[in-house]
């Protein structure tokens, strides 16, 4: 059974490059240029398949077929797509400042791409380890705002400026709730490697299940940082056309469309790491590889719900979106923090503390709930009497 | 440490070149025939009226003024959220005093209009 | 050698797109040139093993600080459509003056100062050590902090009123 274990194999495959006589330096290069390639292979075609699935999902969902002529189911489909995109022409705008430009397509990949190197697969199957793998997640999304700022601003329209700003001031928004969010495994377990953080839910004792509220407020940012519906105001269509994005064409219009569906794959891969116990499972500890199986299961769960809400739901109106993050998300994990920090320090057995966080998440959900709700109705009746006195018909921005 | 850090660095200037070098590639698969009307700026089938750059609401950058904010307490905050286990009550009550402190900001902000996106 | 290279190389491009943000026309591309030197600075805080800090460095200031700064510049009128010259009536005392204070700091820093050199390696608890620190040693300049914070928020919020008033 420990052939199956990626720590022993590993160990192995590290004793091997050594007995060959090369030195330390030489090992760690070899190293690094086999994880390289593998990680780039998986994240090119795990696009592939997301595409494809998400297409899939939203014509199931909304009665349709989805593609189903390009090999069997359509599986082919994003394949023949991209290499469509790659004969497109590349269509550079006049007015568009060029260097600035062609760099914001790499940098949105680049910024996606990166946070590859820090997910645990299973155990000991973890690019780069990093002592600060939570903090390198979220300083990893500040290049993708950039991204969208330098699209926002070369292109040298007006959609796309108007786009760009919507689009960081929902990605800055977001990134409170869901960085305060993210504190709170954080908390529990004592550490920031994404590799402890998984090897600390053993037995069940997943971080998202004692904090479900926690959970939430991440899964409901990470919908957010990803610009998906319902936050997908950024592009939408009705309005400001496509977004930053707008003045893309070809194949940098592709690597946009790439960093989107790879950022899904990945948020809710973290999501898994931080609150779902990663890798963690039944039988584990006995057959390692098993991990790998679970960690996927899980991935693919939590994409399937983004896609089930983008199937689903509406798109909110700036004025909400930013009322949400602010007024509903941000209070909410600073609460939650506080309260995780508190119960920690409890003198009680694990357990009641685990069951005491888990009803005063849920009685926070519900309270928070009841709050917007109220506020919904309000909001209504205001409208609707306005609507009724009112002597010229004013609309609302 | 550094030899984790190895694998980012050469993952990262492989992620970074990766899409100019395949835009590069693409090249010579691509067609290649611009003309004035295709590479002007896209509008709704007119000309576009003015400059892009006119002026945006400051409220932009009011709300990115208050991120700024947030993140640097963030950045206290997961130090301080690592070290917690070893630390003493004293530790939750400092922390406490110090998001407080924010939140009481956030509040304002919220009683003074700042938060209602116009 | 290798981390000598990386070193080398990091450098000359933060030193050299520090260059640009002076000498550039456009105040946007200045602020990109920003951004590339802050990550220039990063690059220098993971090769001393500093972590946190680098990740810091990335978040606060290339996440918040170039944002704000990128938003200042887009917001500000004229700022984006006009390229402003980088040189004016006192560009050659002000390139003289900056010369003779670079030479002189780097004087002091090279030959003048006794630099300790840390004997043991980084431990390997430093993030532990470092929360550690901030609500021990170093509670009272922690709670400043978001003092400051504080005000800040409150400085911008007032700015902001008087505007629409």
């Amino acid at each position: 059974m420990t052939l199956l274990d990626p720590r022993v194999l590993g160990e192995w495959w590290n004793t091997f490059l050594r007995s060959g006589g090369l030195s330390e330096g030489w090992v760690i290069f070899i190293n690094a240029v086999v994880v390289t390639l593998i990680l780039m292979g998986f994240g090119l075609t795990s696009v592939l398949i997301i595409i494809w699935a998400e297409r899939k999902i939203a014509g199931r969902v909304q009665d349709r077929l989805g593609p189903n002529r390009v090999g069997p189911y359509g599986l082919l489909q994003s394949v023949a797509d991209a290499l469509k995109l790659m004969t497109k022409e590349d269509i550079t705008p006049e007015r568009a400042e060029r260097i600035t430009y062609n760099l914001a397509p790499g940098l949105a990949v680049f910024a996606v791409l990166m946070l590859l190197v820090v997910i645990p697969f299973g155990p000991g199957l973890i690019a780069a380890d990093l002592n600060i793998g939570v903090l390198y997640v979220v300083a990893m999304g500040s290049f993708g705002i950039m991204a969208a700022l330098m699209a926002g601003w070369a292109s040298n329209n007006k959609y796309a400026l108007l786009g760009g700003f919507r689009t960081v001031a929902q990605l800055l928004s977001y990134e409170i709730p869901m960085v305060l969010s993210m504190s709170v495994p954080v908390l529990f377990a004592g550490t920031m490697s994404l590799h402890k953080l998984v090897e600390m839910q053993a037995n069940f004792r997943w971080f998202g299940l004692i904090m479900p509220t926690a959970f939430l407020i991440y899964l409901i940012s990470a919908l957010a940082e990803n610009e998906r519906t319902p936050f997908d105001l950024l592009e939408a269509e009705s309005e400001i056309v496509a977004g930053y994005h707008i003045e893309y064409s070809g194949l940098k219009f592709a690597w946009f469309f790439l960093a989107f569906f790879l950022n899904t794959l990945l948020l809710s891969a973290i999501a898994v790491t931080l609150f779902l116990g990663g890798w963690q499972g039944p039988f584990v500890d006995k057959v390692p590889l098993l991990g790998v199986l679970y960690f996927f299961l899980k991935t693919v769960l939590i994409v399937f719900v983004f896609m089930w809400v983008r199937a689903t739901f509406p798109r909110l109106r700036i004025d909400q979106m930013m009322a949400l993050a602010w007024k509903v998300l941000v209070p909410m994990a600073l609460a939650l923090v506080l309260l995780a920090a508190t119960a920690v320090k409890l003198p009680w057995p694990p357990l009641a503390r685990d069951v005491f966080l888990f009803f005063s998440n849920i009685v926070m959900l519900f309270v928070a709930l009841g709050a917007i709700g109220r506020h919904l109705r309000q909001e209504a009746e205001r409208f609707s009497g306005r609507q009724k006195w009112a002597t010229s018909s004013s609309t609302t921005s | 440490m550094l030899n984790t850090y190895a694998v980012v660095g050469l993952f990262a200037v492989v992620a970074f070149t990766f899409p100019f070098i395949t835009l590069l590639m693409a090249r010579m698969l691509r067609p290649r025939k611009p003309n004035p009307l295709k590479n002007s700026t896209y509008e709704c089938g007119m000309e576009t009226i003015g400059d892009t750059w006119v002026q945006f609401r400051a409220q932009y950058y009011l709300f990115a003024l208050i991120f700024v904010l947030f993140d640097i307490e963030l950045i206290f905050l997961f130090p301080w959220a690592v070290a917690y286990n070893r630390l003493g009550l004293f530790a939750l009550v400092e922390m406490a005093l110090f998001i407080g402190m924010l939140a009481l900001a956030l509040v304002y902000a919220w009683r003074k209009g700042i938060l209602e996106w116009q | 050698m290798v981390l000598q290279a990386v070193f080398l190389i990091t450098a000359l491009l933060t030193l050299g797109s520090a260059l640009m943000v002076v000498l550039h026309r456009n105040l946007f591309i200045s602020a990109l040139f920003l951004i590339a030197s802050f990550f220039g600075v990063a690059v220098f805080y993971v090769l001393l093993e500093a972590e946190f800090l680098a990740v810091a460095q990335v978040l606060i200031y290339i996440g918040a600080i170039a944002t704000l700064i990128v938003f200042a510049i887009m917001l500000s009128r004229g700022m984006m459509t006009g390229r402003t010259s980088p040189r004016n009536a006192q560009a050659l005392w002000a390139a003289g003056g900056s010369l003779a204070l670079g030479a002189a700091l780097l004087y002091v820093v090279v030959f003048r100062v006794q630099w300790p050199v840390a004997e043991k390696a980084v431990p390997a608890d430093m993030i532990q050590r470092l929360g550690t620190g901030l609500v021990t040693d170093y509670v009272v300049p922690f709670e400043l902090a978001s003092l400051l914070l504080m005000a800040a928020l409150i400085g911008a919020v007032m700015i902001a009123r008087e505007k629409e008033v």
